[in-house]
């Protein structure tokens, strides 16, 4: 097994008495896809943000690449190539789509302080947004604002905003909830179509979807990590057959 | 299913409701139309200016001051407009642009106009990257009382150091050389023109350019949605201290226009009324538009001048009633009834 | 010594009790609407020029003038609300804070137009014109009584608020409105309540310390960062902080002017800008 690229060690979140990540140890290799699921308020999306940053453990580390990035911010983890999409929305409303994707080239192509405009620069910069947008079917939206698209194909921008980023680390926060089910076939081909040295953990209700894509499955119930293995193991463990699956959840 | 959408359809944009000052338009601007607006004031400003140059002798010295105005105003927007921090202090600026040329010039013979330009405006970014820090570690209302803190802080400092500021009777005595060794500063006001004219015109070239330009854009962009600003890798609290220390140099070089031109600084540079009154002509204008700033800039310094000669109690009203039905009936200011005009004509023509 | 400490502390509670009077209702309604109201001051003012009215032209009792003067800021307040402010909530700040400029400004002018542009002084009652004697230092009685009024208002809004039923919708509200919504508690009629309540308080204020902060067109512009700065300070949606704040930046003040007149005037803001850095949302602050 290669090193992680991705690691957290004893990860600890206290919101007020509530403990919503219980001395986590995780970790994520180069080329994987993995899937975390639990039910609603197990602490999912708590986790991602303390992995990016946007919420500061109470104890604990994280660590990108072999370094621990604890104490940076969340964008210098992005700058290391930790990328992350929002389970609600989190985009520009009044910017169109191509606008929104192409906000995030500037910042990757590291032209975020360039004070001045360069007409043959921003052709390639949005050439390059609407090559993403493409992938994503959403080239057609690129000059709507955002907020004049129905829900579900705003959850696209968001992806096309992460693969702007050119992630190592890919965390894809629920990105098919609120998707039309006729529609999740895109979301479904561009997780197909992922660079293989990337790594992804994606949180998804939909077990059709995590069983489909996730080579490994962690399960979190009420911030504590239940179990962790293949597909098959999480499938007939019965601990998380009684705890989680049991309870039937909508698939 | 979907229809495709052609890249360069017309414009729609202007049925979008108002969201925080006029979000995309500086941006979308060119691309779907909008621009025709910035166009327009443009060269109608121009027109005017050049009108007034060879006709309005009487006028050189209002139209100076609305030069300066326009570049304040300038200042404010790119702060409030573009990068969404919402400032009633930022007269501290401009008045301390006022007080260094004017000191300089007084205490130190430092009478060259256009180095001591240089130098308010590197005062005032000096003490925007001072207080700047402090402003943005909070935000809504608590930021809005650090910027009126600062600026009455400041504003009881200069009233205070009379030796320095001749407190409340203003600063007496102040010599400008000619611009560039040539032009003396004259009554008609014809130097004072020009120069603040050429001052403005380097300044509006600066601030389109930057609006247009990755760095502006991002600054919509924090606007619009900081927590993903910062998940795409956007540094938010530099860049915002950033644009806070270039408004604040903006807004001393306007102040320093005004103590040379009129070779006198007074408290009023540094009171909470001119802070109010440059975040009005912003709204006026249209927040997050340059050319809306400037048309704002103007349309207001006007009106102040013919209605604030009749009665400063009328002012006060006309000004109160005319912000009241900008808020509540025109968010976007006078440039958005300039863009509604121009698609009128637009649909006119294509029917 | 002795005595220099308790001049500055009784016209230090004297200006605080002032500031506290005017501003609670601001950092009640900022609480709860999150309407951020520059305008305020400029209902304080109304206050006072109704007191001065009252007593003055009319010829009526002090004590008669000061409820009518919550009464009719009170109404003005709610007309103001339903009319227009309703409008805004929800608005982003550039456009509220605008807005209440625009107020301030037309009440600045109509003050002037109808009062003319000088201070006015109400009319205050013998009782009160007198001195009482505190520690065998003599006191002006009214300040006195000024002193007394905060304490009052304190305590009767420590009752609304916490004993009355509309003192826990408005708690509820402050703290989750969607929520209280959610239980069936009519936030529009609240919110008009509210804003009534805070304006009619300023208009009390406005009237019990005209010999404090003199009534002039220009009340609610002179003195708009005092009030906003009780509000920060104390935290919006509370009304003790804001008396904790009031208290604070009262005596620091009188304090400074009386110790050191000639800086006096920058101890208050430097003592604000340390607080709110430390505590940007203010003592008691619900929200930020
Ligand atoms: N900022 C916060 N403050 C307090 N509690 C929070 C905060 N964020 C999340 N929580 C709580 O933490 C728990 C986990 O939330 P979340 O991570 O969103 O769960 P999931 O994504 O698994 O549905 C929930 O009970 C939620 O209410
Ligand atoms: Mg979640």
């Amino acid at each position: 097994m290669s090193a992680p690229i991705l690691e957290t060690r004893a990860l600890q979140k206290n919101f007020g008495a509530l403990t919503v990540a219980q001395n986590i140890d995780f970790s994520l290799e180069p080329g994987t896809f993995e899937a975390l699921i639990g039910p609603n308020g197990a602490g999912k999306s708590t986790f991602v943000n303390l992995l990016t940053g946007l919420v500061q453990p109470t104890s604990g580390s994280v660590i990108l690449d072999g370094e621990d990035v604890t104490a940076l911010s969340i964008e210098a983890r992005v700058k290391r190539g930790l990328v992350r999409t929002f389970q609600i929305n989190t985009l520009f409303n009044s910017l169109t789509v191509a606008e929104n994707v192409i906000l995030a080239l500037d910042e990757f192509h590291g032209q975020g302080w360039r004070p001045l405009p360069s007409p043959s620069r921003r052709r390639l910069i949005r050439d390059e947004a609407y090559e993403i947008l493409g992938r994503l079917g959403l080239d057609p939206w690129g000059n709507r604002e955002v907020r004049e698209l129905p829900y579900g194909r705003q959850r696209l921008v968001e992806i096309a905003i992460a693969l702007a980023l050119r992630p190592k680390v890919l965390l894809l926060d629920e990105p098919a909830a609120g998707i039309p089910s006729t529609e999740t076939g895109t979301v479904i081909e561009v997780l197909e179509n992922l660079a293989s040295n990337l790594a992804v953990l994606i949180i998804e209700h939909d077990m059709d979807l995590v069983f489909r894509f996730a080579q490994r499955i962690t399960v979190l119930v009420q911030g504590a990590v239940l179990a962790r293995g293949t597909p098959d193991e999480i499938a007939n463990n019965e601990t998380v057959k009684s705890v989680y699956l049991g309870e039937g959840i909508h698939a | 299913m979907a229809r495709p959408i052609p890249r360069n359809e017309p414009v729609k944009s202007l049925s979008v409701s108002y969201q925080g000052a006029a979000a995309s338009s500086t941006w979308r601007g060119l691309a779907m139309g909008r621009g025709g607006s910035d166009l327009v004031i443009a060269v109608l400003l121009g027109l005017a200016a050049l009108a007034t140059l060879l006709f309005g002798e009487a006028y050189w010295l209002l139209a100076a001051q609305v030069a300066i105005t326009m570049i304040f105003a300038l200042s404010v927007d790119l702060l409030v407009g573009f990068a969404g921090i919402v400032t009633l202090g930022h007269a501290v600026f401009f008045g301390l642009g006022a007080y260094a040329v004017g000191i300089a010039s007084v205490q130190f013979g430092w009478t060259e106009p256009l180095s001591a330009l240089l130098l308010a405006g590197a005062v005032s970014a000096l003490l925007g990257a001072a207080t700047g820090v402090l402003v943005l570690r909070t935000r809504g209302l608590g930021q809005l009382m650090l910027t009126m803190a600062f600026a009455s802080l400041v504003y009881e400092i200069a009233n205070r150091a009379k030796p320095l500021t001749g407190g409340a009777d203003g600063l007496q005595g102040m010599v400008v050389s000619p611009v560039a060794g040539l032009f003396e500063f004259d009554i008609f006001g014809l130097t004072a023109f020009v120069y603040t004219l050429a001052v403005l015109i380097v300044v509006v070239i600066f601030a389109v350019l930057m609006t247009r330009s990755p760095y502006g854009r991002s600054l919509v962009g924090i606007r619009e949605n900081r927590v993903r600003m910062q998940a795409i890798g956007t540094g938010v609290q530099r860049r915002l201290l950033s644009i806070y220390i270039v408004s604040a140099a903006l807004a001393g070089i306007a102040g320093a226009l005004l103590a040379q031109t009129s070779q006198f600084v007074g408290l009023n540079v540094l009171h909470f009324s001119l802070s109010g009154e440059i975040l009005i002509i912003v709204a006026l204008g249209g927040a997050g538009r340059l050319w809306g700033a400037l048309l704002g800039a103007v349309v207001f310094t006007l009106f102040k001048d013919r209605l604030s000669a009749l009665d400063p109690a009328y002012w006060y009203f006309w000004l109160g009633l005319l912000l009241a039905v900008i808020v509540l009936f025109a968010p976007k200011g006078l440039i958005g009834l300039v863009d509604r005009l121009l698609a009128l004509f637009r649909s006119k023509e294509a029917a | 010594m002795i005595t220099a400490a308790l001049t500055i502390l009784f016209h230090g509670l004297a200006f605080a009790m002032v500031l506290y009077i005017v501003s609670v209702g601001l950092g009640i309604t900022m609480g709860l609407m999150n309407f951020a109201n520059l305008a305020h001051g400029a209902f304080a003012a109304a206050g006072g020029y109704v007191v001065v009215m009252a007593t003055r032209s009319l010829g009526l009792p002090f004590w008669v003038a000061l409820p009518a003067a919550f009464v009719t800021v009170a109404l003005a307040g709610a007309v103001v609300e339903r009319l227009v402010v309703r409008t805004l909530y929800g608005a982003d700040e550039l456009r509220q804070v605008l807005f209440s400029i625009a107020l301030l400004f037309m009440a600045i002018a109509g003050f002037t137009l109808a009062f003319g542009p000088l201070q006015q002084q109400p009319e205050i009652p013998a009782a009160l014109s007198g001195q009482v004697t505190l520690g065998g230092i003599d006191f002006p009685a009214y300040r006195a009584f000024v002193i007394v009024a905060g304490v009052a208002i304190l305590a009767a809004l420590w009752l609304l608020i916490g004993r009355t039923r509309m003192g826990m919708r408005i708690r509820a509200a402050v703290d989750n409105r969607n929520m209280a919504e959610a239980v069936g508690v009519d936030t529009r009629m609240l919110f008009t309540l509210t804003f009534a309540l805070g304006t009619g308080i300023a208009g009390l204020g406005g009237g019990i310390g005209a010999d404090v902060l003199s009534i002039t067109p220009t009340y609610g512009q002179e003195y708009l960062v005092l009030f906003l700065i009780v509000v920060a300070v104390g935290g919006l949606g509370s009304i003790f902080g804001p008396f904790l704040a009031a208290l604070c930046i009262g005596v620091v003040d009188v304090a400074g002017k009386y110790l050191i007149p000639e800086f006096g005037a920058f101890f208050i803001y430097g003592v604000v800008i340390a607080i709110l850095l430390a505590k940007p949302a203010g003592f008691f602050g619900v929200r930020s």
